[in-house]
């Protein structure tokens, strides 16, 4: 893979700017989670993209190859495996939390949700 | 590749198709097609354990548990 | 209006953020540290699977932290969703083909998500992805069975127990090797299941712990028809 240059910056950068205008433009709870779980994956693949050396392979050794020196970058991998459980225990939360908005507002409309009324 | 640059312009498809429609469970799809795609991605950048945690949880279990607030929830973004 | 301006702040955050980005060159080689962890990982701790030694021996304690992070979020689930009213339009029955079908196909997802989490020293894999490979078979048994509940006592115990092995296993590493989360089994040899020392102990242990906790997660958000 050698002409992957610009294209997996953009795409993981394009992500979080997609995400990110989701959750500022729109209104409804859901949709806001729906644009944080979005920006959750791009920066995941930013992450990953950032770890990645050309013409090397994963950091798996096994019987037939085990050169190390011939190997991707093995702690970018290690941190986004946690953040992405991280990312869906974040999202499970955020929706317990809109269902027991519902219930009490009867609607999921951020402008029509204030709480501190006085 | 060109095959590179055809995976990241349909994940960002998907995902500006996430912003405009209205139908919920049609967002969450787009979501899950963005969580598939980083998931091949992944795997393009030599990242096997990732791209197996992505697809097991993002393209899986999250669009579970968006679809099941969803139901509990309104359907339609007014 | 807001969609513009959100527009046009964001495109100015996207054009610093593309600047930045274009000083790291794509694909060169900057490893530092990693380099360590790549030629010493297999000597080290006995693991084929170097991600898996960067997890669980070189930055164990991050993982710890992440367990913890994950138990917090299906506390808060479990206990926002715990008083809710009955009665909420239950799903209707599946037909027979996913019934016969997810009945069928319950305990091969399972074992195969035993299998992830079991030779996650050796191949690509581990307690995380073997984890969440549980809690959809248990997903498809909520959306295939129409009178499926878990139960959350066992489900809470398991996932106790296995935070808590966790934890016992790092604290006799204090006493075995000297600090905490120390690998002091025997390595034994590269590329065969019972080696790597401690580290298939501990995915083991993460393995039961996420598969209940997603499980509970998505038990907890199905309602009172899908935990009693």
């Amino acid at each position: 893979m050698n002409a992957g240059n610009p294209m997996m910056y953009v795409g993981a950068v394009g992500l979080v700017f997609i995400g990110l205008l989701i959750v500022i433009a729109k209104r409804n709870l859901i949709k806001i989670i729906i644009g944080l779980s979005i920006m959750d994956t791009g920066v995941n693949l930013l992450l990953i993209a950032i770890g990645y050396i050309q013409n090397r392979t994963a950091p798996i050794i096994t019987a037939t190859h085990a050169d190390t020196a011939k190997m991707v970058d093995p702690v970018p991998q290690a941190l986004v495996l946690t953040a992405i459980v991280i990312g869906l225990g974040v999202t499970a939360l955020a929706l317990a939390l809109a269902i027991k908005v519902y219930e009490h507002y009867k609607t999921l409309d951020t402008r029509k949700i204030r709480g501190l009324k006085w | 590749m060109i095959y590179i640059s055809l995976l990241t312009v349909a994940m960002l498809g998907a995902g500006v198709a996430a912003y405009f429609l209205k139908d919920l469970i049609a967002a969450v799809v787009a979501c899950a097609a963005v969580s598939l795609i980083a998931s091949l991605l992944f795997y393009l950048l030599q990242a096997p354990d990732v791209a197996m945690a992505e697809a097991a949880i993002g393209a899986g279990l999250s669009t579970a548990v968006f679809v099941i607030a969803i139901r509990k929830t309104e359907r339609y973004e007014k | 209006m807001k969609a513009v301006l959100g527009f046009a702040a964001l495109s100015l955050i996207a054009a610093v953020l593309a600047i930045s980005l274009s000083q790291v060159p794509f694909g060169v080689d900057r490893m530092e540290v990693a380099r360590y962890y790549l030629e010493n990982g297999a000597s080290d701790t006995g693991a084929a699977n170097l991600v898996t030694s960067v997890v669980l021996n070189y930055r164990a304690l991050d993982t710890l932290g992440e367990v913890t992070v994950l138990f917090i979020a299906s506390l808060g689930v479990g206990a926002f969703l715990a008083l809710r009213r009955r009665g909420e339009g239950s799903l209707p029955p599946a037909s027979l083909i996913v019934r016969r079908g997810s009945q069928f196909l319950f305990p091969l997802i399972l074992i195969f998500g035993a299998y992830i989490f079991l030779h996650g020293h050796l191949t690509p894999g581990g307690g995380f992805q073997g984890g969440a490979v549980i809690a959809s078979a248990f997903l498809l048994m909520f959306l295939g069975q129409y009178e499926y509940s878990l139960s959350h006592r066992p489900l809470s115990i398991t996932e106790s127990l296995a935070g808590l092995t966790f934890v016992i296993v790092g604290l006799i590493g204090i006493a075995a090797g000297g600090y905490f989360l120390s690998n002091f089994l025997p390595k034994g040899s590269l590329l065969s299941l019972f080696s790597a020392g401690v580290i298939p102990i501990l995915y083991v242990a993460i393995g039961f712990k996420v598969g209940a906790e997603l499980a509970g997660i998505v038990a907890a958000m199905l309602g009172p028809r899908g935990e009693e």
